[in-house]
C-alpha cells in the first residue's frame, strides 16, 4: 500500500505503524519509550504526528497505516506539542545533568535540546515525585526520581528476559515501576533493563562516576565467557573497561546479554593480575625478564625433549584463548616439539 | 540461533540452558511464549527452563541414554518413524532396531525414575512435531565420535528425519567461549586443524609441507591422559596456556598429586591459578579484552575479537608469547598480527578456506566457508551427511561406574551457574559478581535436608570415595530426593574433589555429571 509521509511516497507493508514506515523511509521522529525489539506502548507520546483528515495528533508508534494516507512529521503545531510533552515530564525531574552518569546518551536531554524544553523556569509547578534510591544489590543503581514510566525495563524483562521481576504498579502521580512488594530488586541481573533507559534512572553501579560518553573509546568485541558468541561493546577510558554494552551492530544476542558479559569485566582491572614473568627457585617465584623466562624455558624444554623424547612433553591450550593461539600453540607443539601430544580441558 | 523460531518442539537435554547459555536460551523462551513452540526439558533437576516447558522428564543422573533409547523404543512400537528419511538417507537402523527390541519401556522407566507416560507422551510429541530442534550441552567435541548420550540422540534424530532443514537438528552448546574454535584449530590430539587425523599419512605430508617440520605419527595423549601419564611419571614438561586442570579436572587431589610430579611445567595465564602455584615458570598473558583475534561460536560462527585495552605490567598477547618460545626453541614463526595466523589457518583447513579477517565484521562467518566469495554455511548435512548416509549405531545404557550405596547413598551432579563461570578465574575477581554469589553451595532436596535434620544455610560435609568439602546447605526443591548438586566455579569447596576420574571409554570424557556421595552434619 502507498503512504505519503513528509511529501514522500513510501510503499508500506500491511501491518506496519508509521513510526516504522517512517524510520524505513529515513525520516526520524523523535522517541522516548519505543524501541524496536519491544512491543509498541504509546506512553510517552512525543512521537506524534499529523495525519491528513484528523483533528488531532496521533501516537506514530501504535498507529497502523492505511493505504493512502497523508502523514507530516514535523508541523509548528507538532513541535509546540512534544515541546509541552517534554516540558511536563522535566517538570518532575531532578534535571542534575550535572553529575548524572546519562549525560551525554540521555534521549530526554537530547530531546529537550533539540525542542527548545523550558527548563529553567519550571512552566508547570506542582509536587515531585520523592523517592530515596534503591541500590541494595552488586549492579544496578535505581533512581524512581529520575523514572520517565516508559515501561521500557519492565518489558525488556518480560518480552525479552520472560523474567518479569519489575512491573509498573499504581497510577498516575504514583506510578513507580517496582519489584513485587515494591522490594529491593533480586532477579538474574542480566542488566537488560539498564540497557533500554533512556534516562538515567537505571544506571550501571560499577560504572558510577567512570566516565561519560565522550569521554570513553568504544570498542565492539565478542564476549569471553561462553559459546553464544554474544557482541558486546566496551567502553573504554584510561587503558580500563569502565562499562560493558550489548553491541548495536547486528549480532547473534539481538541487543541482550547476561550477568557475566554485562558486569563481570573488572577482573581485567584485577590488582592480583599477573604483570611480570616468574621463576621458581626455591620454591619462591621470583620476578625475571621475558627474556630470561623464554631462555630458561626453552632450555628445559630442549633438556626434557633429548632425556627422555618429545613424547615425555604435553601441551595444553585453552578454550579461553583466540582460534590464532590455539592454532599456533597447537602447532608449536607438533611441529616445534615434534608431539601430538596437546588438547584443551574443554572436552566437557 | 535465530533457527529457534522456524521449529514446532524444542528438545533440551542435559543443558541449564537459561543459566550456562543465558542468551541463547531467551530464543527458546521466545519461541514458547510467542510463537507456540512445545518444549520438552529433560533434566535431573527442576531448572529455572521447565517453568516454560510441556513436558519434564526428571531422569535420573547419567540415565540419558535410557531416556533416550526409551523414547525411541515408544516411536518404533508405535510406528512413527520416517521410513523414507530412513531408507534414503540412512544405514543402519534394523541394528538399532533389534537392540530395542530387548528393552522394554518399563525398564527405562525404572532405570531413569521418569514414569512410562511421561516418556510415551515425550515419545508422540517430539515425533508428532514437523520439525524438532534438540539442545544439549556437555560438548561432545565435533569431531569425536561421540558418547553414548550423543548417539542416542542422533538415532533418535535420523529415526525420525528431523535434520538438515532449517529448525530441525541436532545443537550441541558450548560450555567455553571458545570450545569450538580451539577443536577447529587443532587443540585437540588426534586431529590437525579441521578435525584431519594425525594418524593419516596424506594429512601428516600435507601439515609437514605446510609447516617444513617433520611430525609424528602417534596420536597424541588427550587432556585427561596427560595427567594420567604425569602422574606415571611419563609426561616429564608441560606447557600449559589459560587452563585451570586442578579445579576443572575431576579428582582434584589427583590431579594435584599427578602435576606436583612434572618436572617442568611452565603455566601462561593472568592470574596465578591454582596450577600456576605448581608451575616452574609463570608467563603473564593477557584476556580477551587485550587481543585482536577470533572466537568461534557453538553454532560454528568465527567473530572478530578486538583488543580494546593494554595488558597490564609487562604481560604479553597470548599469540606473542608463543610465538617467542616457538622460535627460541628453534620453530620458525614470523607473523606480524593474528590476521596472518588466520590466513595461514584458512590455508590449513578447509572449512575455513574463505575465511579471513577483512570479511569478518558484524556476525562474522559460520564455516563451512570454503572460498572468499561463499557467505559461510547456517544449516549443516543440509543435503547430505558429510559421510555420505547418516549411520545409526546402537547404543546400550551403561549404567554410571560409580552407583550410590549404603555408605555412599547420594548422587552428586556438578554443572553451571548463572553468575559464575567455570573455575572462576574471572568471575570472583570482578567485584560485583563475587560479591553476588560469594560462596558455593550444594542443593539438597527439602525431604533428605529433614531427614537429615539439615536446615538451609547449615555448613555440611560432603564426602566421596575420593575427598571431602565442608559447603552450605541450600535446601530446594530444584533436586529430587537421593540427588544433590554443586555448582563447580567455587575453589574453596571445590566440588571435583568429589567427583571420579572414569573417563567415558570413547570420548574420553570423565564421569563428571554423576558419583556417589554422603552428606554429614558438622
Ligand atoms: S536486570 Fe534483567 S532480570 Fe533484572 S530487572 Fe533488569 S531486565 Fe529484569
Ligand atoms: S553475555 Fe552471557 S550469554 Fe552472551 S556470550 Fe557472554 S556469557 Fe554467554
Amino acid at each position: 500500500m502507498k503512504v505519503i509521509i513528509d511529501n514522500k511516497e513510501i510503499i508500506a507493508n500491511e501491518g506496519e505503524t508509521v513510526l516504522e514506515a517512517a524510520k524505513r523511509a529515513g525520516l526520524k521522529i523523535p522517541t522516548l519509550c519505543h524501541h524496536p525489539r519491544l512491543s509498541n506502548y504509546g506512553g510517552c507520546r512525543v512521537c506524534v504526528v499529523e495525519v491528513g483528515g484528523m483533528n488531532r495528533l496521533i501516537t506514530s508508534c501504535t498507529t497502523p497505516v492505511s493505504d493512502g494516507m497523508v502523514v507530516t512529521t514535523d508541523s509548528p503545531k507538532i513541535r509546540e506539542t512534544r515541546k509541552t510533552l517534554l516540558e511536563l515530564i522535566l517538570s518532575d525531574h531532578p534535571n542534575d545533568c550535572m553529575t548524572c552518569d546519562k549525560t551525554g546518551e540521555c534521549a530526554l536531554q537530547d530531546l529537550a535540546y533539540e525542542y527548545g524544553a523550558n527548563v529553567k523556569e519550571n512552566p508547570y509547578d506542582g509536587a515531585m515525585r520523592q523517592y530515596p534510591t534503591e541500590d541494595k544489590n552488586q549492579f544496578i543503581i535505581r533512581d524512581f526520581s529520575k523514572c520517565i514510566l516508559c515501561a521500557k525495563c519492565t518489558r525488556v524483562c518480560d518480552e525479552v528476559r520472560a523474567v518479569g521481576a519489575i512491573d509498573i504498579m499504581k497510577r498516575g502521580f504514583y506510578a513507580k515501576v517496582a519489584t513485587s512488594f515494591d522490594g529491593v530488586l533480586d532477579c538474574e541481573f542480566c542488566g537488560n533493563c539498564v540497557d533500554v533507559c533512556p534516562v538515567g534512572s537505571l544506571t550501571e553501579k560499577l560504572a558510577k562516576g567512570k566516565g561519560r560518553t565522550w569521554e570513553t573509546g568504544k570498542v565492539d568485541t565478542i564476549c569471553g565467557y561462553c559459546g553464544v558468541g554474544c557482541g558486546i561493546t566496551l567502553h573504554i577510558k584510561d587503558n580500563t573497561v569502565i562499562k560493558v554494552t550489548p553491541t548495536e551492530k547486528e549480532s547473534v544476542n539481538n541487543g541482550a546479554l547476561c550477568v557475566k558479559g554485562k558486569f563481570a569485566y573488572d577482573f581485567i582491572n584485577n590488582k592480583d593480575r599477573l604483570t611480570r614473568p616468574l621463576i621458581k627457585k626455591d620454591d619462591k617465584f621470583v620476578e625475571a625478564s621475558w627474556d630470561e623466562a623464554i631462555d630458561y624455558t626453552v632450555k628445559r624444554l630442549k633438556e626434557i625433549k633429548e632425556k627422555y623424547g618429545s613424547n615425555s612433553i604435553g601441551g595444553l591450550s585453552s578454550a579461553r584463548c583466540t582460534n590464532e593461539e590455539n592454532y599456533i600453540f597447537q602447532k608449536f607443539i607438533r611441529a616445534g616439539i615434534g608431539t601430538n601430544n596437546v588438547d584443551h580441558c574443554a572436552r566437557y | 540461533m535465530d533457527e529457534v523460531e522456524k521449529t514446532d518442539l524444542i528438545f533440551v537435554i542435559g543443558s541449564n540452558t537459561t543459566e550456562a547459555h543465558p542468551v541463547a536460551a531467551l530464543g527458546l523462551k521466545k519461541a514458547v511464549r510467542y510463537n507456540g513452540t512445545k518444549l520438552i526439558v529433560a533434566d535431573p533437576r527442576r531448572i529455572d527452563l521447565c517453568r516454560f516447558a510441556d513436558l519434564h522428564l526428571g531422569h535420573r543422573p547419567a540415565t540419558d541414554v535410557a531416556l533416550i533409547n526409551g523414547i525411541l523404543k515408544v516411536i518404533i512400537d508405535e510406528d512413527l518413524i520416517n521410513k523414507e528419511f530412513i531408507n534414503e538417507r540412512t544405514e543402519g537402523f534394523e541394528d538399532v532396531r533389534n537392540l530395542l527390541s530387548r528393552f522394554t519401556i518399563d525398564e527405562a522407566e525404572r532405570i531413569t525414575g521418569v514414569p512410562k507416560e511421561k516418556i510415551v507422551k515425550a515419545a508422540r510429541m517430539y515425533a508428532g512435531a514437523k520439525n524438532a530442534l534438540i539442545y544439549y550441552t556437555m560438548g561432545i567435541t565435533q569431531h569425536s565420535n561421540g558418547t553414548g548420550n550423543v548417539l542416542s540422540l542422533a538415532n533418535l534424530v535420523l529415526a525420525t528425519g528431523k535434520i538438515g532443514r532449517e529448525g530441525s537438528g541436532l545443537n550441541p552448546l558450548r560450555g567455553q567461549n571458545n570450545v569450538q574454535g580451539a577443536c577447529d584449530a587443532g587443540a585437540i590430539s588426534e586431529y590437525y586443524p579441521g578435525y584431519q587425523k594425525v594418524n593419516d599419512e596424506k594429512n601428516r605430508e600435507k601439515f609437514e609441507r605446510l609447516w617444513g617440520a617433520k611430525l609424528s605419527e602417534k596420536i597424541g595423549l588427550t587432556a585427561t591422559e596427560m595427567t594420567e601419564a604425569a602422574d606415571a611419571e611419563k609426561i616429564k614438561a608441560m606447557y600449559v596456556m589459560g587452563e585451570n586442570p586442578l579445579i576443572s579436572d575431576p579428582d582434584i587431589n589427583h590431579t594435584r598429586a599427578a602435576f606436583s610430579k612434572i618436572e617442568f611445567l611452565v603455566v601462561q595465564d593472568i592470574f596465578m591459578s591454582e596450577t600456576a602455584e605448581l608451575a616452574h615458570v609463570i608467563l603473564p598473558a593477557s584476556c580477551f579484552a587485550e587481543k585482536d583475534g577470533t572466537f568461534t561460536n557453538t553454532e560454528r560462527r568465527v567473530q572478530r575479537v578486538r583488543k580494546a585495552v593494554e595488558p597490564p605490567g609487562e604481560a604479553m598477547e597470548d599469540w606473542q608469547i608463543i610465538m617467542k618460545i616457538s622460535n627460541a626453541f628453534g620453530c620458525k614463526m614470523e607473523y606480524e598480527h593474528p590476521s596472518q595466523i588466520m590466513d595461514e589457518l584458512a590455508l590449513s583447513m578447509p572449512q575455513c578456506a574463505g575465511i579471513s579477517f577483512d570479511r569478518l565484521n558484524g556476525l562474522g562467518i559460520q564455516w563451512p566457508c570454503p572460498d572468499k566469495a561463499h557467505p559461510g554455511t547456517r544449516t549443516l548435512h543440509k543435503e547430505r551427511f558429510t559421510r555420505g548416509k547418516g549411520l545409526f549405531k546402537p547404543v546400550e545404557y551403561i549404567p554410571p561406574r560409580e552407583l550410590p550405596d549404603k555408605e555412599y547413598p547420594f548422587t552428586l551432579t556438578t554443572g553451571r551457574m548463572l553468575t559464575h563461570y567455570h573455575t572462576g578465574t574471572m568471575t570472583r575477581r570482578s567485584a560485583g559478581t563475587n560479591e553476588h554469589v560469594k560462596e558455593g553451595y550444594v542443593e539438597i532436596s527439602p525431604e533428605d535436608a529433614n531427614r537429615l535434620n539439615i536446615k538451609n544455610g547449615e555448613k555440611i560435609r560432603v564426602s566421596s570415595r575420593r575427598g571431602q568439602i565442608d559447603i552450605k546447605a541450600k535446601v530446594t526443591t530444584m533436586v529430587s530426593p537421593g540427588i544433590v548438586f554443586i555448582p563447580f566455579h567455587f575453589k574453596e569447596a571445590a566440588a571435583n574433589v568429589l567427583t571420579s576420574r572414569e573417563l567415558d571409554p570413547i570420548a574420553k570424557i570423565p564421569e563428571l555429571k554423576s558419583c556417589a556421595v554422603k552428606i554429614e552434619k558438622k
